[in-house]
């Protein structure tokens, strides 16, 4: 029989790493075999296509550049998904807010040609977040102040950026004399150094990539992310109302100045993908830069359980299939860049709605072994 | 005048053209709403139906078997939606966000991978497509003044599905609020203890609510790529899913102030489209994104409460545990 209190803890308890990495990584098997079910329909070696993926993202020196480069997007837009997550809130704008964000860091970048690239660097990071955090205020108060539904207004916004950004493009910003709807390139001497650049400076060489520094800004996000919503008190406000609404109240806590708050910054925080991209890698403002990185920002957010170190695994995951999926479809010409998407979609709904498929199943063979172990321990001391 | 005249009805027959897809994906949600399951992957399951619709209706020439083939993948989606939220108590608005995200990329996939067209499959010649009905006595009404125009420019020569689904409408009015099934399925997005209760099962009748929501958005989608359209392209839908769901939030869960919502949605994008390029009067002529993103002001400005606060179902999007 198994003992209560035998000095092993409760009994049949499931150690904690089955519910953060043994439960996420079945989920992401299960993702895997689907998508190498739906590689076999299309009529392709499902094994030879992923190891491919595989082998093109993490591969060599320049691949993992690429890789940690797409992994910076995702890092901004999983942090911006999680702090209204914290709040109670489903922030799925994240697209139009970091295209919103890319026009402000794009904008400073026009403006200040010939300034020094530091002081450019900290003025488009602030316009960056002005501008993203602007784009989530409205849905923002609607939510707080009129009780609309902050899906369906922040997925409306999302079109509506998409509709001002193609506008101001095709009307406003374009390079005279030019087709294509995008801004002239900024002044070489106002670029985001890329990481081969910036490593140089300290004798390390790297393979040139996209990555640049804005991945260190990342890094530093989840960092500042972390400190605000542990130990200080708007952190601890702003989680309060998202597990209560009702007891933030009774402790005098205004939820909706603590919505508008937390859509601010997740706000802001998608529009950092702004830095990335048109500051560190476009070098100009351009239509759909952002392609979706919004969107994958819920699933990061999901899959990391909106803790930072959790979202910079889970950003590394999505980096990846980003980096390697867009490879395979050079190499195999049935495949396109969309199977990306499915394995997207896959990974979202295994790892993020249907978290607990394994859970009894896992959770039973556990308490099993732990009370054979049990029963072990007492028979060997009897 | 008479010009003037032919141009509304014109405009009013657009309106039912493009709402009927937006009335369909609408009136599914509100099967699931309404028993309390959240489905934002309305788009997403809209967008399976186009595809599969015009995948089988080119391979086999059949639009009746493309119909099918839509309402078979959206209820598909519905039980894959069904067996996270029900069935594992999932968080509905990520699996609807799953699903919409697997059609986007699956749709074209697939599409690129069976067609090699580029991501769409082949134009569908007019047997391919859903038929329209085309009414008797149009030429002899055709000399009675207005209704003779009527008639002509709206009522005959209507796709068949628009026919379906004025049905459709009609039928949810009753099933809602006159059958067994009906008093159920609003019990249960309400209260689903008091169902449990009452010794009916909560996960069937959401079961059951979500095969419906699946049947209704295939046939929304079919409507787009055989019916409106005649063969599937990338991104069909088009946020048509989210407006659905826009309109079903904005007409108070209800199957007729829903009904209009889809209607003025519908009206705005016929507008949309014939004021493209025409100048204004005292303002010349309103760059073409700005009266694109018309109908999505609009659905946030109706949000934002100009017609009263919209209450949910009190259960939506809650999943049901069972007290042991």
């Amino acid at each position: 029989m198994v003992q209560i209190g035998s000095g092993k803890g409760q009994p049949g308890a499931v150690p904690g790493w089955v519910g953060y990495a043994l439960l996420p990584l079945l989920n992401l098997i299960a993702a895997f075999a689907l998508s190498g079910l739906v590689i076999l329909i299309i009529g392709e070696n499902p094994v030879k296509v992923l190891s491919l993926m595989l082998t093109e993202a993490v591969g060599y020196p320049e691949a993992i550049g690429y890789t940690l480069y797409y992994t910076t997007n995702y890092i901004f837009t999983g942090l911006a998904v999680a702090i209204a997550f914290h709040c109670g809130l489903f922030n799925i704008g994240g697209e139009g807010q970091a295209y919103i964000g890319g026009l402000g860091a794009g904008l400073v970048a026009l403006a200040l040609t010939g300034w020094p690239w530091p002081v450019v660097m900290v003025l488009a990071i602030a316009a960056s977040a002005l501008f993203g955090a602007a784009w989530a205020f409205l849905p923002a108060w609607l939510q707080a102040k009129r009780g609309s539904h902050i899906v369906i207004t922040t997925i409306m916004f999302n079109f509506i950026a998409a509709s001002v950004m193609t506008y101001l493009l095709v009307d406003v910003l374009i390079r005279p004399g030019s087709q294509s709807p995008e801004t002239r390139e900024f002044d070489p001497g106002v670029w985001l150094p890329s990481m081969e650049r910036a490593l140089g400076w300290v004798g390390v060489t790297v393979p040139q990539s996209p990555l640049n520094l804005s991945f260190l800004w990342a890094i530093a996000c989840c960092v500042l992310f972390q400190i605000f919503l542990r130990h200080t008190r708007w952190g601890y406000e702003l989680r309060t109302v998202g597990r209560n609404e009702r007891a933030a109240v009774y402790a005098g806590i205004s939820p909706s100045r603590n919505i508008i708050i937390a859509m601010l910054i997740s706000g802001a925080l998608a529009g950092f993908v702004g830095i990335n991209e048109i500051l560190g890698v476009q070098h100009r403002i351009l239509l759909n830069f952002t392609g979706g990185v919004g969107f994958v920002g819920i699933a990061v957010a999901l899959m990391g359980r909106n803790h930072p170190v959790g979202i910079v695994l889970a950003a590394l995951l999505f980096g990846v299939l980003a980096q390697g999926g867009g490879q395979v479809s050079f190499e195999y010409p049935t495949i396109n860049r969309e199977l990306v998407m499915v394995i997207q979609g896959l990974v979202i709904l295994f790892a993020g709605a249907m978290e607990n498929l394994f859970k009894p199943q896992v959770e039973a063979l556990f308490r099993r072994r732990a009370a054979s172990a049990d029963t072990a321990v007492t028979a060997g001391r009897g | 005048m008479d010009d003037l005249f032919i141009l509304l009805l014109q405009l009013l027959g657009a309106t039912i053209r493009v709402a009927t897809p937006l009335v369909l994906a609408a009136f599914a949600g509100m099967y699931c709403e309404r028993a309390g399951v959240v489905d934002i992957g309305l788009e997403g399951k809209m967008l399976a139906g186009a595809f599969f619709a015009a995948a089988a209706a080119a391979t086999t020439g059949s639009p009746w078997l493309g119909l099918l083939a839509a309402m078979a993948a959206g209820v598909t989606l519905a039980l894959i939606h069904g067996f996270a939220c029900i069935t594992h108590n999932g968080n509905q608005v990520v699996s609807g966000m799953a699903i919409n995200i697997l059609v986007a990329g699956l749709a074209p996939t697939l599409a690129y991978a069976w067609f090699k067209q580029g991501g769409q499959t082949p134009l569908l010649p007019s047997t391919a497509r859903l038929p329209s009905v085309e009414m008797p006595g149009v030429e002899a009404l055709g000399g009675v003044p207005v209704l003779g125009a009527v008639y002509r420019e709206l009522v005959n020569d209507t796709n068949l599905l628009i026919w379906v689904t004025l049905v459709i409408v009609v039928a949810t009015q009753w099933v809602l609020y006159r059958s067994r099934f009906g008093l159920r399925l609003r019990a249960v997005g309400e209260n689903p203890s008091a169902v449990e209760t009452a010794g009916i099962s909560v996960t069937r009748l959401r079961y059951q609510a979500l095969m419906v929501t699946g049947a209704l958005t295939g046939m929304a989608g079919a409507y787009l790529s055989t019916g409106h359209g005649a063969g599937f392209v990338r991104d069909m839908t088009a946020g048509k899913g989210y407006l659905a769901l826009a309109a079903l939030i904005f007409g108070k869960w209800r199957p007729v102030p829903t009904l209009f919502a889809c209607l003025l949605f519908a009206f705005t994008d016929a507008v949309q489209v014939r004021l493209q390029g025409v100048p204004l009067p005292g303002i010349g002529v309103i760059p073409v994104q700005f009266i694109q993103m018309l109908p999505y002001v609009l659905t946030v400005l109706l949000l934002a409460g100009f017609v009263g606060k919209a209450i949910a179902p009190k259960a939506s999007g809650i999943p049901y545990v069972k007290e042991r």
